[in-house]
């Protein structure tokens, strides 16, 4: 179980901010949410989108447990 | 409102004037304090609102790490970071940035320094609410040339 968040137009294009998702590794949580919608799963995956897990960016793979912090984050506007 | 060290994200509004005396208060060694005030602008009437997103213990944490290094580099006494989040009205303070050095080259450094990273490349997500409906907004080239000027140096 893991807990995702969406960040700027992400949130806006699915509709939700967050939700939980029974996923042990974020390449099975993509799957799990593009299956889910899979407009969503593309812009996921789209140029720009920067993946967080407990609010530490990571690239590639990572093993999620029941308390994992999974945001999704698209290209950043400054403030 | 959710405090870092010296970073602090609010949703309320805030007075500028106030934190500028706060901060100023109290020092005996610091002979220069720049200040600089962010105010979301109407362009023309395009602009009913902004609304700006951050993720609290992501982005505060980011704008700290980014605020100790110019720390570091321009000798800084001291600094506080105060943004705004969620809507914010025409005329309202979106940023305020204020830095304390020994003498006012390092303040006035320190202080662009910050400001020109925190327009281009601080975790905030900002959408523009028109007359057209809303948009998302990425930074400007002008705000993406400003903050690489510091990276030649």
């Amino acid at each position: 179980m893991a807990r995702v968040l969406l960040f700027g137009r992400l949130a806006d294009q699915a509709g939700w901010r967050e939700r939980a998702f029974e996923a042990t590794s974020l390449t099975a949580l993509r799957g799990l949410i593009a299956t889910d919608d899979p407009e969503l799963g593309d812009a996921l995956g789209g140029p720009g989108v920067q993946v967080a897990v407990d609010k530490t960016l990571v690239r590639g793979e990572a093993a999620l447990t029941a308390a994992t912090e999974v945001a999704f984050l698209p290209p950043m506007s400054g403030g | 409102m959710t405090t870092g060290s010296k970073i602090i994200l609010t949703a309320e509004p805030f007075e500028p004037g106030a934190l500028l005396t706060r901060f100023c208060a109290g020092r005996a060694e610091t002979g220069a304090v720049a200040s600089f005030t962010g105010l979301a602008r109407a362009e023309q009437g395009q602009a009913a609102a902004l609304e700006l997103e951050a993720y609290p213990g992501f982005t505060d944490t980011a704008i700290s790490d980014f605020a100790e290094a110019a720390r570091t580099r321009f000798h800084l006494h001291d600094y506080l970071v105060v943004h705004r989040t969620g809507r914010i009205a025409p005329g309202e303070a979106i940023v305020f940035v204020a830095t304390a050095a020994g003498h006012r080259r390092e303040a006035f450094e320190a202080c662009d320094f910050l400001m020109d990273w925190l327009k281009s490349r601080a975790p905030f997500w900002k959408k523009e609410h028109g007359p057209d409906g809303a948009r998302w907004i990425e930074p400007t080239d002008r705000d993406r040339t400003d903050a690489e000027r510091w990276d030649q140096e």
